[in-house]
């Protein structure tokens, strides 16, 4: 009894329902249509509401967060936190090292010259700066830089692709290109900014860097900003570089081919060895790698006429993907520069971030550098006298100190002078000790008259971690004469035993 | 042959812009007639034979001009050129010209002259005594700049357009990809390399950008000042190479960031910078922290720092890099850095780089900074809910874009609220804001002490090269010691550090004193000036009403190339800036204002923008943002009442277009009220 009336209440309103629907204008078209289009299937029909009902409560539903572990807090609970929230100082207490840097700095008065005055009136002979050539006070390149100040001033006021390309920065590009023998060139303006922009244009999330363990801090923040996998092979060592060639080609074997770079220095910024770039190149050809070149501390140096390890080594540089180098140091220029192809200057022009997002160079820096190019394209005595200098120093140095060692190779100007590692486990030294027992040779030095520097180096957040030495650092400057050479290289070298024998 | 300017412009003024010539019966320009006549008389007779011997190099390639800049063909071109600059030059120097018309007036010599021309090519001569204003925030709610939108229809034939750039580009792709399979070796994979671009990444740059490649990059030569001179180019393969054609063209400078005009090769900074040379060389070859330290550099950075009001500084080779590396010695893996979403790509790359997590908040949104604020801090540090060992909270002063200011009491208050730190870069802000140049702080009146680093470029207002960092002494000297770019990067050079110390000498009245307020007062004047008129006109302009960055809204892609192909064919150098740089539908034209232009070019800008603004269908605006006529009661509403009073005032709005005429006229009376 119960049930039937349910049953007819039921079928009463549902007619009800219907004479209602019927009565809507236009309801028998949709009812036509509905009935059509699903074949007059009357269950599919209902899914398909029950569909639409569901996506209509999913709209209307309320937001929630996707964020795991948030923990609901009343607007007064985080007033309380936020009162109770004590941050860290921005910058932390200098450590003792970090306190010597800022006592020991150097300044200079006046030019910089192979012999430089300080601050205190004293005139010193400075091997100290990158200026190889003593480019830097040379009168007709002076006159030239001038003559560009007035007709450029001083800035470009404004990045490459918005009216800051200056002819002269074509000129430079061009001459740099020709230079080296490669299609293009292009130029940043600052040559440690180059190097960490060429490598994230180039390389993505997922590509691959083979790169060396030694390479300089600036290569190492390319590779942290490029996020690609990245795999290390020992400093230098050629096998070591095969084998993890070897082992990414077979780990990446099924995988789709992604680009894969070696990235190394020519001329190591920490240790001051060469490339062997010709094994290189053989491994990459091999192995279908790409390779970054970083020329900063070889290009100018490096090869007959300064064209870098190219030249040195007597490689093609079409054989190298990209060569990047400075334009500042021994150049007097500024801003760095990366050759190869023109597809690969060009899509640097578009996308590295220290190229269009930045400056250009001043017009005089630039044109300073295509001279002093030009100079050293045509005279190679100057880069043969150069290393004969070297040679000079290096034999006052290396064999003759019991205490240190040099680690760069021969041709290298910049002499880096790291203590014997029997010397550092006989005395115990630690890292800050040796830091703190070079900054006395320093010292010493600058109190017999001779500025160098200690190697400076920073420690960064990118693992693994790079332990660079500590290390002196010594420049040679065909400024001097070969005995004023000599001489301080005697004053380095007695200044260093003098120093190192006091300390138990 | 090089494009004998002079003779051309003459026509181009006559026939492009008719409505210019009503605007010299106006003030102090009255005598411009006569003073055109002998001034190019003097220069068809005496300067323009030297002229063509002069410039015979340059019709050989520009590059064999850069190794020996001595004959410097472009500067005497643009000596010839542009009779509007060299009227004006007339009128500021021979005042009483019309009045003694014939027996005593004594034509400058030829030399004289070229010299003047020359100089007031980098730099023009005031108009009048009116044509400036001191920019200063007078306090209360800093508001938002208003933001106009266009019609729909401009929105809906945006998407259009790059829906026909997306669709054609992919037909050009389909065929291009089998029958000049050449041109796309570095998108494939070959011999076992994988392929050097992403096809997909690259597509837009191939495909669209590449279509007006001819905006960019375009060369220059000569200094960057009131007028730039282009070096000419065409292209024989849709944009892929250029070849330079051997002439140059002469133009207003609308595009460097040269804001107080100090982009010269001559008076004092350029002096100095000589002497500069002559004394210390022409680089400094070492990093900061070896032996790179000079004199110099410690003489720039307690200049920097006297002058941004802070303890100490450091001055770098590069403003990128200073950014670049600043950031690792700051903040670390632990600390929060929040970043307006807006903020320039070197702050990105630094931020990147220092390992601490990065938050965003919604562009110069107080409120949505206030909320992720409030979140970072009760739920501290993501799955640990470990407190934030710090909070950087990072900003521009100006951004470059958009030409919006940083709300800096907005952020001051929070500040005091929630304990953070506060990093403003003022990459285009310092020099160009505030009535001492001193940047935002100065403008909002606000003591530097509120923020803790403030980091700033020398590239823009000084013309100049490189960054600095402005901090506490404590916080300097340890940034010193830890600080990359100390390490790594090469030093300033000298010239570029006498440049900076002239240029913040003057601009702080110790050299030539009242130069460097004029240059400023200028600036805010030329600002103000340019950006009512563009509006008055009809145009939709972005940013806060002091900025010196003005853009103005194009929309559609297309009008981008338009905009910038017609501007230089009135001999107004642009920059047009698109997707990736803005949002997809707001493509812009960005003018950035400068202390070296005269009232006279940006009536003429104006005048150019009028007529472009008419062919291209560019005065879209709604009036919300200022322009229409000012009502009776200009009296800002109060605070709370602000919302209300929008939108009475957006109801009965008509949109602004006055006629250029009108604006010209207004101008310079109105720009020193509030500007709507």
């Amino acid at each position: 009894m119960d049930l039937a009336e349910t049953q007819r209440l039921i079928t009463e309103y549902l007619h009800e329902l219907a004479n209602l629907f019927h009565r809507l204008p236009g309801s028998a078209i949709f009812l036509r249509y509905v009935k059509s289009s699903y074949q007059d299937d009357p269950i599919r029909s209902a899914v398909e509401l029950f569909l639409f009902l569901f996506a209509v409560r999913y709209l209307l539903a309320p937001k929630y967060s996707t964020k795991p572990g948030v923990v609901p807090l009343t607007e007064d609970e985080i007033d309380d936190l936020v009162d109770e929230w004590v941050p860290e100082p921005l910058v932390s207490q200098p450590t003792p090292l970090e306190e010597l840097e800022v006592d020991k700095r150097t300044v200079i008065v006046g030019p910089v010259g192979p012999k430089s005055k300080l601050v205190n009136g004293r005139t010193v002979t400075n091997l100290s700066s990158f200026n190889y050539y003593n480019f830097n006070t040379n009168e007709a390149l002076k006159e030239k830089a001038i003559q560009t100040l007035r007709n450029y001033g001083v800035g470009p006021c404004g990045p490459r692709g918005f009216y800051g390309t200056q002819d002269v920065h074509l000129k430079t590009e061009a001459d740099i290109a020709s230079f080296l023998g490669t299609a293009a060139c292009i130029m940043y303006s600052q040559a440690f900014s180059t190097i960490s922009s060429v490598i994230p244009a180039f390389s993505k999330r997922g590509d691959i860097i083979v790169a060396d363990k030694g390479v300089s801090f600036a290569i190492r923040k390319g590779i942290q900003i490029s996020r690609s996998i990245v795999r290390w092979y020992e400093h230098n060592d050629m096998e070591d570089l095969e084998r993890v060639l070897a082992k990414v080609t077979k780990e990446q074997a099924r995988k789709p081919l992604t680009r894969r770079f070696i990235i190394t220095e020519g001329m190591f910024e920490s240790y001051g060895d060469i490339v062997n770039l010709p094994k290189i190149i053989e491994l990459r050809l091999k192995y279908k790698f790409r390779l970054i070149l970083d020329e900063t501390w070889s290009f100018g140096v490096l090869g007959r006429t300064g064209r870098g390890v190219t030249e040195h080594q007597n490689v093609d540089a079409a054989e190298v993907d990209m060569i990047v180098g400075s334009l500042a140091g021994c150049l007097v220029g500024g801003g760095g520069f990366c050759a190869g192809s023109e597809e690969i200057v060009h899509h640097q022009r578009i996308s590295a971030s220290a190229y269009t997002f930045s400056a250009a160079l001043p017009a005089l820096l630039s044109t300073t550098a295509s001279e002093t190019i030009n100079v050293l394209q045509n005279n190679p005595d100057t880069v043969s006298k150069l290393r004969e200098y070297t040679t000079a120093m290096r034999a006052q140095l290396d064999p003759r100190s019991d205490w240190v060692y040099c680690s760069s190779s021969p041709e290298n100007p910049v002499l880096i002078l790291v203590i014997k590692p029997d010397v550092v486990t006989s005395k115990k030294l630690s890292y800050n000790d040796q830091q703190f027992l070079l900054q006395d040779v320093v010292d010493e030095c600058l109190a017999n008259g001779v500025l160098i520097s200690r190697l400076k180096t920073l420690e960064d957040n990118f693992e693994p971690k790079q332990v660079v030495p500590a290390g002196l650092k010594v420049c040679v400057t065909i400024g001097l004469t070969k005995k004023e050479i000599e001489k301080a290289g005697t004053i380095i070298r007695h200044a260093i035993t003098k120093v190192m024998s006091k300390k138990k | 042959m090089p494009r004998r300017f002079s003779n051309n412009s003459s026509n181009d003024t006559s026939s492009n812009s008719p409505s210019f010539s009503p605007s010299s019966g106006k003030g102090g320009i009255a005598i411009k007639a006569p003073s055109v006549k002998s001034h190019r008389l003097s220069q068809f007779f005496s300067v323009s034979p030297k002229s063509k011997t002069e410039s015979q190099p340059a019709q050989s390639t520009p590059q064999s001009t850069a190794g020996n800049p001595n004959t410097s063909p472009p500067i005497s071109s643009a000596s010839l050129s542009l009779p509007t600059i060299s009227l004006s030059t007339a009128t500021a120097d021979n005042p009483n010209m019309d009045e003694k018309p014939t027996t005593l007036f004594q034509p400058p010599s030829p030399e004289e002259a070229r010299r003047l021309a020359k100089q007031h090519a980098q730099f023009g001569p005031i108009g009048h005594a009116s044509h400036r204003y001191s920019s200063r925030h007078p306090g209360g709610v800093f508001p938002e700049p208003v933001m106009d939108e266009p019609p729909y229809y401009y929105l809906l034939t945006t998407y259009i357009s790059y829906l026909i750039l997306i669709a054609f580009g992919h037909v050009r792709d389909f065929f291009g990809k089998r029958f000049r399979e050449e041109n796309y070796r570095h998108l494939k994979a070959r011999n076992g390399y994988g392929a050097l671009n992403s096809d997909f990444d690259n597509f837009y740059v191939r495909r669209l950008k590449l279509r007006i490649n001819d905006c960019f990059e375009r060369p220059v030569t000569g200094v960057p000042g009131r007028t730039i001179t282009l070096i000419d180019r065409g292209t024989d393969d849709y944009n892929h190479h250029f070849h330079l054609t051997g002439t140059t063209t002469d133009t207003l400078n609308l595009s460097s960031y040269n804001y107080l005009g100090f982009a010269q090769s001559e008076g004092p900074c350029a002096d100095l910078s000589e002497e500069s040379v002559k004394k210390y060389g022409i680089s400094t070859p070492s990093t900061r922290a070896e032996s790179g330290t000079q004199d110099l550099h410690v003489e720039v950075e307690d200049l920097i720092a006297k002058f941004v009001g802070k303890e100490a500084s450091m001055v770098f080779s590069m403003g990128f890099g200073t950014n670049a590396n600043v950031f690792p010695a700051l903040v670390s893996k632990g600390d929060l850095l929040i970043s307006d979403e807006l903020n320039h790509a070197s702050i990105r790359f630094g931020a990147r780089l220092s390992g601490a997590s990065i938050a965003m908040f919604k562009h110069n949104d107080m409120r949505d900074l206030e909320v992720k604020l409030r979140e970072a801090i009760s739920q501290g540090q993501p799955r640990t809910h470990r407190p934030w060992k710090k909070i950087l909270v990072v900003v521009e002063g100006l951004y470059s874009m958009e030409g919006s200011m940083c709300n800096l009491p907005g952020l001051v208050a929070l500040k005091h609220r929630y304990k953070f730190n506060l990093f403003v870069d003022e990459a285009h802000s310092i020099g160009a804001i505030g009535p001492m140049g001193k940047g935002v702080c100065d403008y909002f009146s606000i003591d530097t002490a509120e923020v803790d680093v403030l980091m700033g470029t020398l590239t823009k207002s000084f013309g100049a090269n490189g960054g600095y960092i402005a901090a506490d002494k404590a916080m300097i000297d340890k940034l010193r010691a830890t600080n990359a770019g100390i390490f790594y990067g090469e030093a300033p050079a000298p010239a570029v550090l006498t440049q900076i110390s002239a240029a913040l000498r003057i601009i702080k009245g110790d050299l030539i004193p009242g130069q460097g307020e004029e240059r400023l007062q200028r600036l805010a004047f030329n600002s103000r000036y340019l950006r009512l008129g563009l509006k008055r006109l009809g145009f939709i302009v972005y940013g806060h009403d002091d900025s010196p960055i003005i853009p103005v809204l194009l929309f559609n892609p297309a009008k981008m190339p338009a905009f910038s192909h017609e501007m230089l064919k009135r001999k107004i150098s642009v920059v047009v800036v698109g997707y990736p740089a803005t949002p997809l539908v707001s493509s812009r034209a960005r003018f950035c204002v400068s202390a070296a232009h005269t009232k006279d070019d940006l009536d003429r800008i104006l005048t150019a923008c009028d007529e472009i603004g008419n062919v291209l269908q560019l005065k879209f605006s709604t009036g919300i943002a200022g322009g229409a006529l000012p009502p009776a009661e200009e009296m800002a509403p109060p605070p709370e009442m602000e919302k209300e009073w929008q939108r009475k005032r957006t109801a009965n709005l008509t949109p602004p277009r006055w006629r250029v005429e009108d604006v010209i006229r207004r101008g310079v009376q109105d720009v020193k009220s509030p500007l709507f």
